[in-house]
């Protein structure tokens, strides 16, 4: 039993590779050979749907845009979270339980509930088809998720550092940039990472919030799908694309997710 | 209950160790005698819960035999061995009741429930646990939690050793030496052979008959509490216990006369070490250092005074040494000289005592 | 952690709140609006009370979608969850699999959901699909644009291997803040491969455990994408969600009223579900 303990998780990182596999796959095959035949490989192997999108600025376009709102959205969420989860974690304050479930309460909220409200709002305000538009609407899951994981890891470093600190002539705001934040910076890079996750990967008010300046890559492929037919093979490229940002990201926080993970904060 | 005996117990936790260096544990030999209580006595890294793991059966040496009475147990798992074990920090099952706990480990051999009941509830009685006997666990404080771990090895009856790993660390200090005396206490109602690992030194004589002490891998001294003191066979052994711990100075041997700092002292090693040891120190615990107007001239640095008594810190051509001065007896102003007591004062060859 | 209590902290959460309240209380404000007004366009609005609510609660089309996310959500928790525990359980604690492993688990996390939708959409077609041609190979007929099951199971399918990895994270992280000394203790007191799971691996699991039921319950109560790519709701109205149907209502046939009710009764079951299911499980820890 002990010795084929491997074979679990290795059939299940299969069963993860698999559809992977055929999106690459199909990313370099034409579209003659993805109608014509049905191999395993690319017979006929093909670089021009990677071409198309690196060349074809509505879709390249599309990758900037998602990049410029969610690393917007990030560094929104992020900041502000900062001191409030500084204020839940360190005071009490009338009316700070119910706060904190109410922020919480936002994680729960459907984004199909709050659509079209967004869109007549941002609409109102002047903001549709922005990219700050798309930042800040997902702070409405974003902020509270932060402020959630940020609490989490503050609430683990003991009170006496901050009390050292004042009586070694810290001021507030000094003692938070010097010492504080450094020492729960693996708490802000589990939190950046959630957000900028959670960013990345929602579509349906990204989408209802822009229509050409601030379209994310995502939309694009969306509209791909349903106007041009079946280009398989360039979906397929654009899609293999959007899984770079996302491996990348994994890459360099492997470390912290299970501590993240560890601490139940998510 | 087991007598416990090592042949030339080595490992290692390297898959190909080169040299001894290599080794966590150098070659232990040593026979623990049936209902002894031994604590094994040694700073971090020392090896001291390898040897626990080896004892277990968590770890199966890389060389060498573990004897329980006279079988062979060496790759015996731990579930055959009938050993019990306190962790550092208490394991309870959480979601178990005080007594679901205790039940457990007869519960997962087969004991009828008649016999458990009966068996839990005795020594529920001996670890004043008996009024919380249906709370749940998990609520329970520290000492609770550590009374129960030691009570699911207590209520098997056919435990050979139960093995305490530095069991005190998570209690708060003043109900550290209750547990104590509780644990001395059931050592002597229920005559097991108990194995105590710890770091602190008044655990470790305060507990046990006989105690082992360990340093970089090796046992370098095994005895009681007063041997440890009197006559310790390593240069550790004298710096780890006793506080503050042994004098230990450099000396020479011109023509058979044991000379420090240029002055001839007697000491209690009738042996004269081997021509091939690279170095020769003398040492003599604070308590055996005497001022004495006989003696060599020492110059007085600091004085502490801790009631009872003053630990004085001299000056001997360059060497610092300690003494213990009681209270009530006079420290000179001028001129002081001092003395050790042949009787207490030892050589040392490599660290090693020469008897 | 004792707290201090400071007023002057609300200077430190202000920031939040004027943001979130921003995109939460007037949305919800303008849904609230909605669902008791009714309107013929022009920006004229006639009080209209609880009727929507009463036609969203009694209309068949609402209870059919409804009980199918029940259905669909239900589906994934019984399987996600378990293979999640498994998977964990059987993880390496130690070495360089370790890396490997999670960062290949946590790939499908990171992609974005109608990329999820799209690259299922490729992987299951019937005729260039890898998916669809194997079964259609085994000689299974199946085409999941045109049958309820077989766009069912792809829905499903989809759904675990996107989510499955969370739990997997969660449920691993959980496993490794077990000290040693358990498994040890355990051992010395004979307790087998069950017990081990069940009275150490599994309480102690039990808060991870919490929060990932909870995330997926959510966040499954809340999908709308990766089936809207995969199927559109179909065939006929087969894989339709909650959510997928009151983006239909609201975007699609602009029924502003019957969709704002409809949001907030959606709204409300998903509060309610968690708040009962987080006061169960931690009422359970405080006894």
């Amino acid at each position: 039993m002990k010795t084929h303990k491997w074979l679990v998780p290795t059939l299940y990182i299969v069963f993860l590779m698999l559809p992977i596999y055929w999106l690459l796959n199909m990313s370099f095959k034409t579209t003659n050979e993805i109608l014509g035949t049905f191999s395993l490989w690319p017979l006929d192997f093909t670089l021009d749907n990677y071409r198309k999108i690196f060349t074809d600025p509505t879709w390249y376009n599309g990758y900037l845009n998602s990049i410029a709102y969610v690393v917007m959205n990030t560094v929104i969420s992020v900041s502000v979270a900062l001191p409030a989860a500084y204020a839940f974690s360190r005071y009490r304050f009338l009316g700070d339980k119910h706060l904190f479930f109410w922020l919480l309460t936002n994680r729960m909220a459907p984004p199909a509930v709050f659509a079209l409200p967004f869109f007549q709002l941002y609409s109102a305000i002047g903001l549709f088809d922005t990219h700050i538009a798309v930042a800040l609407a997902h702070c409405l899951f974003n902020i509270p998720l932060a402020v959630w994981i940020l609490e989490g890891f503050m609430s683990a470093v003991p009170k006496e550092l901050d009390e050292t600190a004042y009586l070694d002539g810290y001021s507030f705001w000094r003692f938070f940039r010097k010492i504080f934040i450094p020492t729960i910076a693996a708490g802000i890079g589990v939190a950046a990472f959630f957000c900028f996750m959670y960013s990345w990967v929602e579509l349906l008010l990204a989408k209802t919030l822009t229509s050409v300046a601030a379209k994310p890559i995502a939309a694009t492929m969306t509209r791909t799908a349903s106007t041009a037919g079946y280009e398989l093979g360039l979906l397929a490229a654009a899609g293999t694309l959007t899984l770079v940002p996302g491996a990348f990201v994994i890459y360099f926080v492997r470390n912290y997710i299970a501590k993240g993970f560890a601490l139940g904060r998510v | 209950m087991a007598k416990i005996s090592f042949h030339k117990v080595m490992h290692s936790y390297m898959a190909r160790p080169a040299g001894l260096e290599d080794y966590a544990l150098k070659e232990i030999n040593a026979v623990w005698q049936d209902g002894g209580a031994y604590a094994l006595l040694g700073p971090s890294g020392c090896g001291k819960t390898t040897l626990l793991n080896i004892i277990s059966g968590l770890l199966v040496p890389t060389q060498g035999r573990v004897l329980f009475n006279d079988t062979d147990v060496t790759e015996v798992p731990t579930t055959e061995r009938h050993i019990a074990q306190v962790f550092q920090f208490p394991v309870v099952y959480d979601t178990m009741s005080v007594f679901d706990n205790l039940a457990f480990p007869l519960r997962n051999r087969g004991v009828p429930e008649v016999r458990v009941k009966q068996r839990v509830e005795e020594i529920a009685g001996m670890l004043d646990l008996d009024a919380s006997l249906q709370r749940r666990a998990s609520g329970l404080t520290m000492d609770g939690k550590q009374k129960i771990s030691l009570g699911r090895g207590l209520v098997r009856d056919d435990v050979n050793v139960i093995m305490f790993d530095e069991p005190l660390t998570v209690i708060d200090p003043h109900l550290k030496w209750r547990l104590r005396s509780k644990l001395k206490e059931l050592h002597q109602r229920l005559g097991l052979t108990m194995i105590y690992v710890t770091h602190d030194q008044t655990e470790a004589l305060t507990f046990a008959d006989q105690v082992v002490v360990m340093y970089e891998g090796t046992v370098v001294q095994v005895g009681t509490p007063v041997e440890l003191f009197e006559r310790p066979h390593h240069t550790f052994v004298g710096h780890f216990i006793g506080s503050p711990g042994m004098n230990v100075l450099p000396c020479e041997i011109v023509d058979g006369t044991v000379r420090f700092a240029g002055h001839a002292i007697t000491t209690a090693s009738a042996e004269k070490p081997g021509s091939d040891v690279r170095e020769i120190e003398v040492g003599v615990r604070p308590e055996f250092v005497h001022f004495d107007e006989h003696g060599f001239p020492a110059e007085v640095v600091k004085v502490d005074d801790l009631g009872r008594y003053r630990i004085v810190e001299a000056r001997v051509d360059g060497h610092r040494l300690k003494l213990i001065v009681e209270e009530g007896a006079d420290i000179p102003s001028e001129n002081p000289c001092i003395s050790f007591d042949p009787a207490a004062t030892w050589i040392y060859a490599d660290g090693w005592v020469v008897n | 952690m004792n707290k201090t209590t400071n007023q002057k902290a609300w200077w430190f959460v202000f920031p939040v709140v004027v943001l979130v309240a921003f995109n939460a209380l007037i949305p919800l404000m303008t849904v609230v609006n909605y669902s008791v007004q009714e309107t013929f366009g022009d920006n004229v609005f006639f009080w209209e009370g609880v009727k929507w609510f009463e036609q969203v609660l009694n209309s068949d089309r609402f209870h059919a979608s409804f009980l199918r996310q029940l259905a669909f959500t239900g589906m994934i928790l019984v399987i996600e969850v378990p293979l999640g525990i498994g998977v964990a359980l059987s993880m390496p604690r130690k070495g360089p699999w370790v890396s490997v492993c999670l960062v290949l688990m946590a790939l499908p996390l990171l992609i974005p959901w109608n990329v999820v939708g799209a690259m299922w959409n490729i992987f299951a077609l019937p005729d260039t699909g890898l998916l669809g041609r194997g079964i259609n190979a085994l000689g299974i007929d199946y085409n999941f644009t045109q049958q309820p099951v077989s766009a069912w199971l792809t829905t499903v399918l989809m759904d675990v291997w996107h989510w499955t990895s969370l739990v997997v994270l969660l449920a691993y992280a959980g496993l490794c803040s077990i000290p040693d000394a358990y498994y040890q203790a355990a051992k010395i007191d004979g307790a087998g491969a069950w017990s081990v799971f069940w009275r150490i691996q599994l309480p102690k699991m039990k808060r991870v455990l919490t929060i990932a039921i909870l995330l997926r319950f959510m966040d499954s109560f809340m999908i709308y994408t990766e089936p809207f790519v995969l199927t559109g709701g179909g065939p006929g109205n087969t894989t339709t969600f909650l959510s997928i149907d009151l983006v239909k209502i609201a975007l699609g046939q602009f029924d502003l009223g019957p969709a704002a009710a409809m949001s907030l009764i959606y709204f409300l079951v998903v509060l309610l579900v968690c708040w009962v299911f987080y006061t169960l499980m931690m009422r359970h820890e405080e006894k």
